[in-house]
């Protein structure tokens, strides 16, 4: 099966659980069982070229040019981590099926469940590290779902909020680190990175880059300082915290860890960074893990310890430590999510986790107290169990390492550790299972049904065989994965067995034993010590922090974002005419290259209109009439203007859009008041004038200054106008750079005009959805209105002048190809035509008789360039390419046609929809009840002879 | 020509921001609509100005032709302007409608303070 597939499927079958949960909560587990299980099978395909040594590859170039690939490779690591996920998933899904209960939404939690493993699955395949960031930042998103499944706990929400928060943060230091990394070798495919160890070791930006790396890791894997995350994530189900906690998410740091391990590993800051921290989170993760009573607290610290021991073995940056620590990833995963689940079945059948409540449970759940047993004496490294291996080999290790010149901290401190770890292991067995029964159980304990118990069964047979027969069950697997880890290198020399003679880490072993035995027994005198010490509470530390960080972004978006808009707008403009000013002042103009073009009688007059309007708007503005009769003064000698500077296309284009904007807001100004109050101080006015001049001033003097000097570099419209006819068949460049040069910006430009009209829409839906209709319909219009509200000749006039308007439309729209015109000022006038009905004979007369709707029209437009830019695609060529040829239909003459044309009806239909849309929206506003007549061309009676009763009570 | 088409740009920029910078809607509306032409112009002059040659290809004689691009990205300016003074029109008009103040900016009574707090 191709990795794409492995790792896609996950997402794709994401969305069966969530469907199918109608069909019950067996068919919706079922999905999820059977997706995980079809990734599975892929995944075991691979096993013998994996086996072999190969690397398994599956490439995408997406954008190659920044180096972001979608490749993926499956070697050993990537196989064990994968194997993991997806058969640790498996079982979860077995377990998860059973445990939640009736009331709690499963479809979800399946849904989350396979998102969460598809991001766990796409780290593992990734050979690209963008890609990898990427589905890292999926986990902490699709964990933090997971985490805050039950919303109605705060626990939960907190600490999937937690979670996020740490993991989220840890995930953005990641991205720098990974990018400085992709820098330095000029290549962000892992495959490159893993050959340049030397290269990277050697940059400067080593030691940043690997600091960032490994707060990503560590906040992951819950290394301390960051691993108080870890143990509020257990107010998650306990099916999320097996998987979660045992096999998948915290192992994201260790895998990372060991992925880098090859070009990072090695130098004196990786073992005193990352062996540090891990023997420090060992050792405090241990000694408080004996302290919790509860028992997924117990576990989620035993979690934070032996993560620290991978990570510490990690650090060692010897090839002999890389292998124990893959072991220990594979044995840890083992007996921890069997030691979860059994904790969850324990909760499930007591009805409580608190260790302090239980105790004497081995007669009553036999079952689960074996399984339990055999998982938490595997925990504490016992013979013949695997925890026993990969501790052996650990300790060891750490007799071999030196710390600062110093032969006994190492093995100390991880003898100190291995002590309280098979102490608390103990704790889980002697405290809950065995011990005299009690009577206060909350619940009548018993064992589960088979469904709950045999996923952790598996898993407990598979502690035990791998113990017995490590060298023949996981042998294999564990060099693979070794020499996936150490980068090829020959494998050292090691065993997997459980009998070396009598070696340091032995008696290190009989120590930690005993001892954990030992501290077991005085566990209630040392209980009151630990309460009696101060510790500091790392949820009060991050709430503060938390809380702090939010008060003061919420001061500062207070402070910055007062609600004032006009000093938002002051202070934009402040700021632009300063830069500008900056840029004038520091920057060369050079000399004036372009004889100015000599100014003839009539653009004089038209000047004069242009700015005596614009002047009058200001003083005027008061009276809203009167401002948009000046606008439309201004607006009607800009088309003209355009006309006279040689741009038809535009002038068609503003007198088309003037039109309709002046529609617009004449028909708002309906319902606005009709007159501007004093409102602001004079100084205040002054002020503006002041800035607005000297903004003004700035554009108009740039603008001169360009238009007097030549190109400073050479354009690119020379390209257009050379290629305007040879590849786009059209003699309109305009046009033609329009749908076919630059298609793809106009196919943008009519998506953002059609989303503009549907807001429109939106907006007029919502605000006539409340009781603002009850207003508007009730409202007495501003003055006296005519009783002639559909004048005669207006309507007679628009009726025939409609087919006319139309055919000028389509005569626009054909001719717009070669001659000024198109689909955006057809669509102009057809729209035009239209609200001239509208506006003869009313709105509901024009309603009634609509045949479409606008939201299908841009909708359609939308398509239709769409599929027109799709259909290159069926030639190879890229999309929008356009294509044109000659047409002879006798009688008429040869025609050219072009593909273009059908973007341009796309379009055409865009922008009558849009402009439809939104003036159709608005006009809803002013509908009121006895609006309809019958009669478009209706002369009100009640203008000049009210009916009797009106008489009567007018007398009245 | 040039100059009267600077001082026009100027003029329009300057009017436009004045109106933009009032306190109630209608005016701002004016104002962005003036603003909108003045840039327009602006981004049409930046291909520098022609008489009697626009960019329509003459199959028969080799003539001057104005410089197309700046046209084709104004014509969808213009068209998306509409669009935009539409959707502010809109919003101007709900608001106006829901409270009966035009006032654009929030008065202090008018910001919630949401404490949104789940602890």
């Amino acid at each position: 099966m191709s990795l794409f597939l492995i790792a896609a499927l996950p997402f794709l079958g994401a969305v069966f659980p969530a469907l199918l949960i109608r069909a019950g909560r067996n068919a919706a587990a079922s999905a999820a069982g059977l997706t995980t299980f079809l990734a599975l099978m892929g995944l075991l395909i691979h096993i013998p070229s994996v086996m072999r040594g190969d690397v398994v590859t599956a490439r995408f170039d997406w954008i190659p040019g920044l180096g972001l690939n979608a490749n993926f490779m499956l070697d050993g690591l990537g196989f064990l981590f994968a194997l993991l996920i997806l058969g640790i998933g498996l079982l979860i899904i077995l377990y998860a099926r059973f445990y939640l209960s009736r009331e709690d939404p499963m479809g979800q939690f399946y849904t989350y469940l396979l998102l969460f493993q598809g991001a766990m699955v796409g780290i593992v395949l990734s050979d690209n590290i963008l890609l990898l960031l990427i589905f890292w930042e999926l986990t902490s998103l699709s964990s933090f779902l997971l985490i805050g499944y039950w919303k109605h706990l705060p626990e939960g929400r907190q600490g999937a909020r937690m979670a996020l928060a740490v993991t989220g943060s840890g995930g953005l230091a990641m991205i720098a680190g990974m990018l400085i990394l992709g820098n330095i070798v000029g290549s962000y495919d892992l495959s490159d990175i893993l050959q340049n160890k030397e290269l990277i070791q050697a940059s400067p930006y080593y030691l940043p880059a690997l600091i960032l790396i490994l707060l990503g890791c560590f906040t992951k894997s819950a290394q301390f300082p960051f691993h108080f995350w870890l143990p509020h994530a257990m107010a998650a189900p306990t099916p999320v915290s097996a998987y979660l906690h045992s096999a998948t998410m915290v192992k994201a740091g260790l895998f990372l860890m060991a992925r880098m391990w090859p070009v990072l590993a090695g130098t004196d800051a990786w073992f005193y960074i990352v062996a540090t921290t891990g023997l420090v989170t060992m050792l405090l993760g241990a000694v408080i893990a004996l302290f919790k009573d509860d028992l997924k607290a117990l576990l989620a610290f035993s979690t934070v310890s032996h993560l620290g021991l991978v990570t510490m073995l990690l650090g060692f940056g010897t090839k002999i430590a890389a292998v124990a620590a893959i072991f220990h990833i594979i044995n840890h995963a083992t007996f921890k999510a069997a030691l979860f689940m059994t904790a969850g079945i324990i909760d499930h059948e007591t009805g409580t986790r608190d260790i302090k409540r239980l105790g004497g449970l081995r007669h009553l759940m036999p079952i689960t107290f074996t399984i339990g047993t055999i998982a938490a004496l595997s925990m504490a490294g016992l013979p013949p169990l695997n925890g026993f291996l990969s501790k052996e080999m650990m300790l060891e290790e750490t007799v071999h390492t030196t710390w600062l010149h110093s032969h006994y901290l190492v093995p100390g401190l991880a003898l100190l550790a291995a002590l309280f770890s098979a102490a608390y292991s103990f704790r889980f067995v002697g405290h809950v299972f065995l011990g005299p029964a009690r009577e206060d159980y909350p619940a009548h304990p018993h064992d589960p049904p088979v469904g709950l118990w045999l996923a952790p069964a598996f898993l407990v047979v598979l502690v035990v065989v791998i113990g017995l027969y490590s060298a023949a069950i996981v042998g294999p697997l564990v060099a693979v994965v070794s020499s996936a880890v150490i980068g090829g290198e020959k494998l050292p020399y090691y065993s997997l067995k459980l009998w070396h003679g009598f070696t340091p880490a032995l008696y290190m072993s009989a120590v930690a034993t005993l001892g954990g035995l030992f501290l077991l027994s005085l566990h209630k005198r040392g209980e009151r010590l630990w309460n009696a010490l101060p510790r500091p509470e790392a949820k009060v530390i991050f709430e503060a922090i938390i809380g702090a960080l939010t008060r003061i972004s919420r001061w500062f978006t207070d402070e910055l974002h007062n609600g004032v808009i006009s000093r938002y707008a002051i202070i934009f403009v402040a700021f632009t005419v300063g830069l500008g000013y900056y840029a004038y002042s520091t920057g060369t103009i050079g000399v004036e290259t372009r004889i100015p073009l000599p100014a003839q009688p009539i653009p004089i007059v038209g000047w004069i209109c242009l700015v005596g309007a614009t002047l009058a708007i200001m003083w005027f503005h008061r009276n809203r009439l009167l401002s948009l009769v000046l606008i439309g003064v201004v607006g009607l000698i800009i088309s003209m203007a355009f006309n006279y500077l040689s741009a038809p296309d535009l002038a068609l284009t503003q007198i088309s859009v003037e039109v309709v904007t002046m529609i617009l807001l004449l028909l708002s100004l309906n319902f606005l008041p009709t007159e501007t109050p004093w409102d602001s101080s004079a100084a205040r006015r002054w002020r503006d004038a002041a800035i607005s001049v000297v903004a003004g001033i700035g554009s108009g003097a740039l603008i001169y200054a360009l238009m007097m000097r030549d190109f400073a570099f050479p354009t690119i419209s020379e390209f257009h106008l050379a290629n305007s006819y040879k590849g786009g068949g059209g003699t309109n460049v305009v046009n033609v750079i329009l749908v076919d040069f630059r298609g793809f910006d106009t196919f943008g430009e009519i998506i953002v005009l059609g989303i503009a009209a549907l807001i429109i829409f939106a907006l007029t839906e919502s605000v006539l959805g409340t009781n603002v209709r009850g207003y508007l319909l009730n409202r007495k219009p501003h003055w006296p209105q005519s009783g002639d509200s559909h004048p005669l000749m207006m309507v007679v006039a628009t009726r025939v002048m409609m087919p006319i308007a139309l055919m000028v439309g389509a005569y626009i729209f054909f001719r717009g190809h070669n001659q000024p015109g198109g689909g955006f000022i057809a669509g102009l006038i057809v729209a035009i035509a239209y609200l001239m009905q509208y506006m003869a004979s009313g709105y509901t007369w024009a309603i009634e008789r609509q045949r479409f709707y606008y939201h299908g029209t841009i909708g359609w437009g939308v398509l239709i360039a769409a599929a027109t830019g799709l259909g290159a695609w069926f030639n190879d060529r890229p999309f929008l390419t356009s294509d044109f040829g000659y047409i002879h239909w006798p009688p008429l003459e040869e025609f050219e046609w072009a593909t273009a044309i059908l973007f341009d009806t796309g379009v055409f239909l865009a922008v009558l929809g849009a402009v439809m849309l939104a003036l159709d929206s608005l006009s809803r506003f002013a509908w009121q009840p006895g609006m309809a007549q019958e009669f478009p061309m209706d002369i009100n009676p009640l203008r000049d002879d009210p009916p009797e009763e009106e008489q009567e009570k007018e007398q009245v | 020509m040039e100059a009267l088409v600077a001082s026009a740009v100027g003029v329009m920029t300057a009017a436009g921001i004045f109106l933009i910078l009032r306190r109630r809607t209608f005016p701002v509306i004016l104002g962005l609509s003036l603003l909108t032409y003045a840039v327009n112009v602006f981004l049409f002059a930046t291909g520098r100005l022609a008489l009697n040659a626009p960019a329509v290809l003459n199959k028969y004689e080799d003539v001057p032709y104005t410089d197309p691009l700046p046209q084709a990205l104004v014509l969808t300016a213009i068209v998306i302007s509409f669009g935009m003074t539409a959707v502010i029109v809109m919003i101007a008009l709900s608001a106006y409608l829901s409270s009966k103040d035009d006032h654009i900016d929030m008065s202090a009574s008018d910001s919630v303070d949401a404490p949104g707090e789940d602890a």
